[in-house]
């Protein structure tokens, strides 16, 4: 079966909340919200701008950092998002997964998974890239899927920031290796990045940030090289 | 005034805004009596069909939903709420659906990544009026595990969804109606379906 190709505007400072509208319009296909904020008063901050990003929306918003129990879920999910990231808290604690599979569906669900190439594999690292673990992506990833996870989102670490591309041989083997779908992020600089990531690392997704905020890229490019490139693109006229 | 059945099974504020959005006036009916007076009742549903068939049963939804809909007050399910107008789910065996549509969602083939999350098109079947405004390539957004069979020919069937299998993506009974995917998280695409519902009060 082919799958829709998706892309997901992803922020790191400034107002979500305009350029999650602005991508919206622009054909995104999803929209991705990252708390970075250590602070309880920033954790403030990040649920007004959930709420306000969710208000005008008409895609899908995930929302992810710093969900450490079901009830920060709960609180991101009240305040419009549609689904959950998890990353540092399901490493720890694995379970973490099903409560939340369990009180939002399993498609709400999404494990981040963070990794840096080693030379005996894929280490995933968390705490924002930061701590190394003993993990390995696959099957960490399939462990996250078994557990509730009901999709991945992957960032190579490595490429994350370098406009060298996404890590397509990275990507391929998660796709190969669980059977939920997989959204590419880190090292994307131009269209044919995504075309390389999703025709040929098998990603369901794509997802970029600082490209589309700089306005280097717009989505429309993106979307018109994927459709040259012959893969299935989602155009809503 | 648009009866949204709130049931405490994910929130119900796209859909809320999505219907604003487009003119309509809606009141969140946690309950049965909420129900009455509505001109149109739209049922939204994320989560479990078990939640869904005991907040039915709990909350007194059941009876006056199906006296609205035999009333030919229109129904628009949507995802877990289209699979709530059939008789039953194997996703819930025990529990009951409202039986508005005669037969039984169904998993869909483990051959395919589940749950079926992302955009897909549609194939339409016959004539609809949800889909009257559509682009024929329009892309809806999916969320689910479950889907209700398309068997062919049936009138109902509107449009249907190939992932795994063959389902049924839109379903239309004359005032009850249905889409597995959702219309409020589905952009412009969706907005043509909701305007086109809001068309048939």
């Amino acid at each position: 079966m082919v799958k829709g190709v998706r892309f997901i505007g992803l922020r790191d400072a400034g107002d979500p909340a305009c350029l999650a509208a602005r991508y919206d319009r622009e054909g995104a296909d999803e929209i991705v919200v990252l708390d970075v904020a250590a602070s309880r008063d920033g954790r403030r901050t990040f649920l007004a701008t959930i709420e306000r990003a969710a208000e005008g929306l008409t895609i899908p918003l995930i929302a992810g950092g710093g969900i450490r129990a079901l009830t920060d879920a709960r609180a991101v999910v009240a305040a419009g998002a549609d689904k959950v990231a998890v990353n540092t808290a399901a490493i720890e604690r694995p379970e973490l997964l099903g409560e939340l599979a369990d009180a939002f569906g399993v498609q709400a669900v999404v494990l981040a998974v963070d990794v840096k190439r080693r030379a005996a594999g894929w280490q995933v690292f968390a705490r924002g890239g930061r701590e190394p673990t003993r993990l390995e992506a696959v099957a960490w990833a399939s462990r996250g899927v078994r557990a509730g996870a009901g999709e991945i989102l992957l960032t190579s670490i490595d490429r994350d920031g370098t406009g060298e591309g996404f890590d397509v041989e990275l990507t391929r083997a998660l796709v190969d290796g669980v059977g939920v779908p997989v959204i590419a992020s880190g090292g994307a600089r131009r269209a044919e990045d995504f075309v390389d990531v999703l025709r040929d690392g098998g990603a369901d997704a794509a997802l970029a940030a600082s490209i589309f905020h700089d306005a280097r890229v717009s989505i429309a490019e993106v979307k018109a090289r994927l459709a040259r490139a012959g893969v299935p693109v989602r155009r809503d006229p | 005034m648009i009866a949204l059945v709130e049931y405490g099974a994910g929130n119900v504020a796209s859909v809320e805004r999505a219907l604003w959005r487009l003119g309509a006036t809606t009141v969140r009916c946690p309950d049965g009596e909420s129900l009455s007076g509505a001109r149109a009742v739209v049922l939204p549903g994320v989560g479990h069909f078990r939640q869904l068939a005991a907040a039915l049963d709990a909350r007194g939804l059941r009876e006056p939903l199906l006296t609205a809909a035999r009333a030919g007050t229109p129904l628009l399910g949507i995802c877990l709420g289209m699979q709530a107008l059939y008789d039953a789910s194997d996703e819930a065996p025990a529990a009951r659906g409202l039986g508005l549509l005669p037969g039984r969602v169904r998993a869909l083939p483990t051959s395919v990544k589940l749950p079926h999350t992302g955009w897909n098109t549609v194939r339409a079947r016959g004539s609809s009026r949800l889909l009257r405004h559509a682009a024929p390539d329009a892309w809806y957004y999916f969320a689910h595990a479950y889907a209700a069979p398309a068997p062919a020919p049936h009138e109902a069937v509107t449009a249907v969804c190939d992932y795994g299998e063959t389902f049924a993506a839109v379903v239309e009974a004359g005032t009850v109606m249905g889409v597995q995917f959702h219309p409020e998280k589905s952009a412009r695409a969706g907005e043509r379906v909701l305007r086109a519902f809001l068309e048939a009060i």
